[in-house]
């Protein structure tokens, strides 16, 4: 049986942890909405960007770009956008549970976010690359994931680039999903992905053959870089907008335990003052019988 | 037959503009060029400079960086990394951001960096541009 002292040592700490988990939910739902904001103001250009792409790609006539080349898959590459710090729920776990389903022989990961770069190194798998980015993340962080990815494809390194992320649906819902992203052609399904089947492009209204000014290579030669670098930044901004979703509602759940739990110590504590107190007088008033 | 386009303008942080005009000009990179309905399919390049729109025999103004611009006959996409409304521009804060621009071109930095730094140069010589025309 604890003594009233334990009792109250402990409802002290339970205490100090429900302090602590609040604040972190605080500065979570506050960098949760910016990262919100951020992601959902992303999509339209993604969408569009995507729209156009898939015109571009399609009325480009016999034109073709390294980026769209096909070729049997023998080696594969993911990027794995993970978050840095834990504490963000099951966020994580669900991840890299479906990172874990690439095979390892012929699978490198390219990593964004430490989280990734310790789960890749601790089941070693290969590494072909570490990055990291901010908490708000910067569209030079996601040029330098996608040009990294880029070279290894266009070297012939890997055949196949995906990537493995966390997408946002809302505050309670967050999902691990995998998007192909080289070689491009294989884009034409992902915009339907994050944005819905509503926005989805059908390929046979876009048959229509385009002019290119100045001409197709130079117009494509910019746009698929530049699709492919914003499509990394929509990702890093989605992965974010989840974490912190996730991580709020941990803190949240955390707060509310430790509330309970709370509770409970304190309705335990009183019973034991209350018996004690009990019990001590019992001992005056047999003590005053006896005497007397 | 349509006699308007459907004109959508986006940047990665908005939907800047979305509405059905008569006509806009866009500053192309080989040269401005306008753009009516039952235009010829076409798919270009933008340089920084300034989009007209006429809408209702009325002009509007708009600075835009560098993007993409997707044609069609009825409608107008265009995909670029700025787009401030003539109203909307600041002219003061926009003649800091160009000094501070210039003054980091002057120090010594790396291409990656120097070619950021020059398109926002460009973007805020763009905006400055649209601002004086707009008051003529």
């Amino acid at each position: 049986m604890p003594s009233t002292r334990d009792i109250r040592r402990r409802i002290k700490s339970v205490k100090n942890t429900a302090q602590i988990t609040k604040a972190m939910q605080m500065v979570a739902s506050a960098k949760m909405r910016k990262a919100q904001q951020a992601a959902l103001a992303g999509r339209p250009y993604a969408a569009l960007m995507n729209k156009v792409l898939a015109h571009a790609t399609a009325g480009a006539g016999d034109f073709t770009h390294e980026l769209l080349e096909h070729r049997p898959v023998k080696k594969r590459a993911v990027i794995l956008i993970s978050t840095d710090k834990g504490l963000c729920g099951a966020l994580n776990t669900n991840l890299l549970r479906e990172a874990a389903k690439f095979d390892k022989e012929s699978t490198v990961f390219i990593c964004a976010g430490k989280k990734a770069g310790q789960w890749a190194a601790r089941t070693k798998r290969t590494i072909a690359a570490e990055f990291s980015y901010k908490d708000n993340p910067q569209f030079g962080e996601a040029r330098a994931i996608s040009k990294f990815a880029q070279e290894m494809f266009i070297k012939g390194e890997v055949d196949e680039v995906i990537v493995l992320y966390t997408n946002f649906i809302s505050t309670l819902t967050q999902k691990p999903e995998a998007r192909p992203m080289l070689p491009i052609i294989e884009i034409k399904g992902v915009q339907s992905g994050i944005h819905g089947d509503s926005e989805k492009v059908a390929l046979e209204q876009s048959s229509v053959d385009y002019l290119f000014e100045p001409s197709a290579a130079e117009v494509l030669g910019e746009l698929l870089p530049r699709a492919l670098n914003f499509e990394v930044y929509q990702f890093l901004l989605e992965a974010k907008a989840s974490e912190h979703s996730s991580r709020m509602v941990a803190m949240k759940n955390a707060t509310d335990n430790a509330k309970q739990l709370i509770k409970s110590l304190t309705l335990e504590y009183n019973k034991l003052r209350q018996a004690n107190i009990t019990k001590e007088l019992l001992e005056i008033t047999t003590a005053q019988m006896a005497m007397g | 037959m349509a006699n308007t386009l459907k004109l959508e303008i986006v940047t990665p942080d908005a939907v800047t503009y979305s509405d059905s005009v008569e006509m806009v000009t866009l500053p192309g990179v080989e040269g401005e060029m306008g753009v009516y309905p039952q235009h010829v399919p076409l798919m270009t390049q933008i340089a920084p400079g300034e989009i007209v729109v006429r809408k209702g025999g009325q002009e509007q103004l708009l600075a835009v960086g560098e993007g993409f611009v997707e044609i069609t006959g009825e409608s107008v996409s265009i995909l670029t990394d700025m787009a401030i409304a003539a109203d909307n521009i600041d002219e003061a804060k926009v003649e800091e951001a160009r000094k501070r621009a210039e003054a980091r071109l002057a120090e010594k930095v790396t291409a990656e960096e120097e070619a950021a730094v020059r398109a926002s140069l460009a973007n805020a010589v763009a905006q400055l541009n649209v601002k004086r025309r707009q008051r003529r």
